[in-house]
């Protein structure tokens, strides 16, 4: 067992916090949710891009650096510690990208992941539907084959950054005839603006148009959108859940940014008597410290060459919960303050009260770490 | 960076595992909370041929080299098996007696503590006011808030009954040979403190882990409404939350062994401490009633997770550790 970071590592780190001081701007961007901010946080991406600092990850002939787990997470503890905005093409490049570099042609990849690093292409996940929620599987959106592609119909909700976004990948079903609900269904991509797309902007809890629902009549999506094979969109599907849950969604070092910022509000703030707020600060350090130990974990089984499964639900619920009792706590520190919309951590707080419902909700999550993990029977479900 | 046990480490927990498996540790813990040491002792030898107390020592004593590491990998297991004795207390006492740099001290007592020939037990000023199994030690070293070493005076002890039966609480008597005395004392101490807090810690997860295991063992048999109870989902999600809690409480003990920084150790103690009190609790409800009997084995895990959460620093006590701003500066 061992901690300490080989010199390249520590060179990267040292590189990459080099640009962030140069670069983050000073005053936040406005709310990446709203019309103006997403704007800005585009901007953002493409000076992320500029200096390939934008998909460190990827391969170098898409945009990125080639860089390793170790220093991926290296990367997003020095952006989260320097204050750097929220990622607005995220879900491009955590559930999207993955998903191309396992089962897309070189030729979609060529295509699609450069626009994507440079935030002139934003991504929107569409796989729920009204009726299909955590059964995703019941899925009834369809996809009809037509001359040279498909034609879409049905619709999807909740789909995040749905508003302002210019793409988005989803799960359609293509044989209706299939013998279970997870066959017959075709991954693929389209554009929210192509004819016969309606984009309806849904205001989250404070308001803000942070997701939409997308009604779609006889959309037009050519071959060479489908990703994959036709009829295998599930098994490609669950490949991405996968990331989103595990490593890739929730990375530590935003965790121990927020923590070193609700200790400094602890600090000045709390009143020296309230052990039990100072227990709860505490909790939220030494939660983002055992986080971040998890993550490292998992980063050390990934570079032996074994691969993460079900374990990457035990993470979800983890960071789900903990940034809700962290975001709590910071009201708490607020006082009468922390009513204020406008707040430092008001946003958050709303942000973090939706981690047990995305990304399959915290139930779906402990059936799964029950069932897979400790093998305990399925029930009914 | 590699936030994993070797392959050197692996096969030590892996020996462990199995001289415990093979040693009916369940008798051994009832002869030893009857009063009946014998049984004890013997495992202890046992336990001392693996180099397992050796691990908490410099080799100038006949030691392996201090090893956090791979002690703490070793008392997860002793956690796991619900090894009595005072086991964290062992460590406490070598290591408050390496630290003094006191050679003839350190050589008068540690060889046989090492070799597990002789059992010793410690109080120090700020881990808590209770010897824990003076009358099955040799030896009962005590460290005053004045930083005065002793060696408490031999004879009989009076015994407080503890929650969990195998551990046997008592006052050491006053006064005693003074062994050491000034700044010296008070700092290798520190370090005892920490150390013991740390193998506590270790062992937590490891009672917390048996406990787990046993209940998912029975909720997959016991069958109720014709199905087995492992089976409903309220039971699962009490399970799943088990797990959850202790696999974040692990890496916080690997990390806490491999800096010994005092937040991190503190850090440790909270989550493995709670995380195996809470597998206790979700134990005894799962098992319905049996779960509330001393006959079935499981009650000794049971009972161990709640002293072992408060011994050697409570979770108050822990969190406030974390937060002490000299204690908790990160890298950057
Ligand atoms: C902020 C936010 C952003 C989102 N972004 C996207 C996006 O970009 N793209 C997208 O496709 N979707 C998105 N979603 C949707 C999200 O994936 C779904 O909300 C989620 O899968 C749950 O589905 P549901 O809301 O229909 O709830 P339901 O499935 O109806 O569940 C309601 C409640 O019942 C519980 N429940 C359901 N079934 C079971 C069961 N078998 N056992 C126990 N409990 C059960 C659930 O856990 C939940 O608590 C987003 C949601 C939120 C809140």
């Amino acid at each position: 067992m061992d901690l300490t970071h080989t010199p390249e590592v520590t060179a990267f780190r040292a590189k990459a916090r080099a640009w962030l001081r140069a670069n983050v701007p000073d005053a936040p961007l406005p709310s990446l949710e709203t019309a103006e901010g997403f704007a800005a946080h585009r901007e953002w991406e493409a000076r992320l891009a500029a200096d390939r600092w934008s998909v460190v990850s990827w391969p170098e002939e898409y945009g990125g650096r080639g860089a390793d787990i170790v220093k991926w997470l290296v990367f997003e503890e020095e952006y989260f510690a320097a204050g750097a905005p929220g990622r607005v093409s995220q879900n491009g490049i955590n559930l999207l990208a993955p998903t191309l570099f396992d089962h897309a042609s070189p030729e979609q990849r060529a295509r699609v992941l450069p626009p994507m690093a440079s935030g002139e292409v934003i991504w929107a996940q569409a796989w729920s539907e009204p009726e299909s929620g955590s059964d995703l599987a019941s899925l009834t959106s369809r996809a009809e084959r037509t001359d040279g592609g498909w034609l879409l119909s049905g619709q999807k909700t909740w789909s995040s950054r749905a508003a302002f976004a210019d793409r988005a990948f989803g799960i359609f079903r293509t044989d209706p005839e299939a013998a279970k609900p997870h066959q017959g269904l075709t991954y693929l991509m389209f554009g929210l603006r192509a004819p016969g797309v309606t984009v309806r902007p849904i205001g989250r809890l404070d308001g803000k148009p942070a997701f939409a629902e997308l009604f779609l009549d006889r959309v037009f999506v050519p071959d060479e959108d489908v990703i994959g094979e036709p009829g295998q969109g599930w098994r490609i599907a669950m490949s991405t859940t996968g990331n989103e849950r595990g490593l890739t969604l929730r990375s530590p070092g935003r965790f121990l940014a927020a923590a070193d910022r609700l200790t400094r509000l602890w600090r000045e703030r709390a009143d020296p008597a309230d052990t039990a707020l100072r227990d709860r600060v505490a909790d939220a350090v030494i939660g983002a410290r055992a986080y971040e130990l998890f993550t490292w974990t998992n980063a050390s089984r990934f570079a032996a060459g074994q691969t993460i499964g079900a374990e990457s639900s035990l993470n979800k619920v983890f960071w789900s919960e903990y940034d809700i009792a962290l975001h709590e706590s910071a009201l708490d520190l607020l006082g009468a303050d922390g009513e204020l919309a406008d707040g430092p951590w008001a946003e958050p707080w709303i942000f973090s009260l939706a981690g047990p419902v995305y990304a399959g909700t915290n139930e779906i999550q402990r059936d799964i770490i029950a069932e897979r993990l400790l093998g305990l029977p399925k029930g009914r479900r | 960076m590699r936030f994993l046990p070797t392959d050197e480490q692996s096969d030590f927990t892996r020996t462990l595992r199995g001289l415990l498996a093979a040693a009916a540790v369940p008798a051994v813990v009832r002869s030893w909370s009857a009063g009946a040491y014998g049984p004890g002792r013997a495992l202890w030898t046992r336990l001392a041929d693996t180099g397992l107390f050796a691990l908490a020592a410099p080799q100038e004593y006949e030691g392996l080299g201090a090893l956090p590491v791979e002690l703490a990998l070793g008392f997860v297991e002793l956690g796991r098996a619900a090894v009595p004795g005072p086991l964290a207390e062992t460590v406490g006492a070598v290591v408050l007696l390496s630290e003094l740099g006191d050679g003839a001290l350190a050589k008068r007592f540690l060889p046989a503590l090492l070799s597990g020939e002789a059992l010793a037990t410690v109080v120090l000023a700020d881990g808590g006011p209770y010897a824990v199994d003076a009358s099955a030690t040799d030896h009962t070293f005590t460290v005053s808030a004045t930083g005065e070493l002793r060696l408490a005076a031999p004879g009989p002890v009076s015994e407080l009954a503890s929650l969990d039966p195998a551990r046997h609480l008592s006052r050491p008597a006053p006064g005693g040979e003074l062994l050491a005395t000034g700044p010296r004392v008070t700092a290798a101490a520190a370090v005892a403190l920490h150390w013991a807090r740390l193998m506590t810690a270790a062992q937590s997860l490891g009672v917390g882990e048996a406990l787990l295991a046993r209940t998912v063992e029975y909720a997959k048999q016991r069958t109720q409404f014709g199905v087995p109870i492992g089976s409903f989902q309220a039971v699962k999600h009490r399970l799943a939350d088990t797990l959850l809690a202790l696999e974040f409480a692990r890496p916080l003990v690997w990390a806490a062994a491999l800096s010994l920084a005092p937040w991190e150790i503190a850090a440790a103690k909270v989550s493995a401490g709670e995380a195996g009190y809470r597998a206790a609790l979700s134990a005894l409800q799962l098992h319905g009633a049996v779960g509330y009997t001393e006959e079935l084995d499981l009650s000794l895990w049971l009972r161990k997770a709640r002293p072992l959460r408060d011994a050697w620093g409570s979770p108050s006590t822990c969190r406030a550790e974390v937060l002490t701003p000299a204690l908790n500066r990160r890298t950057g």
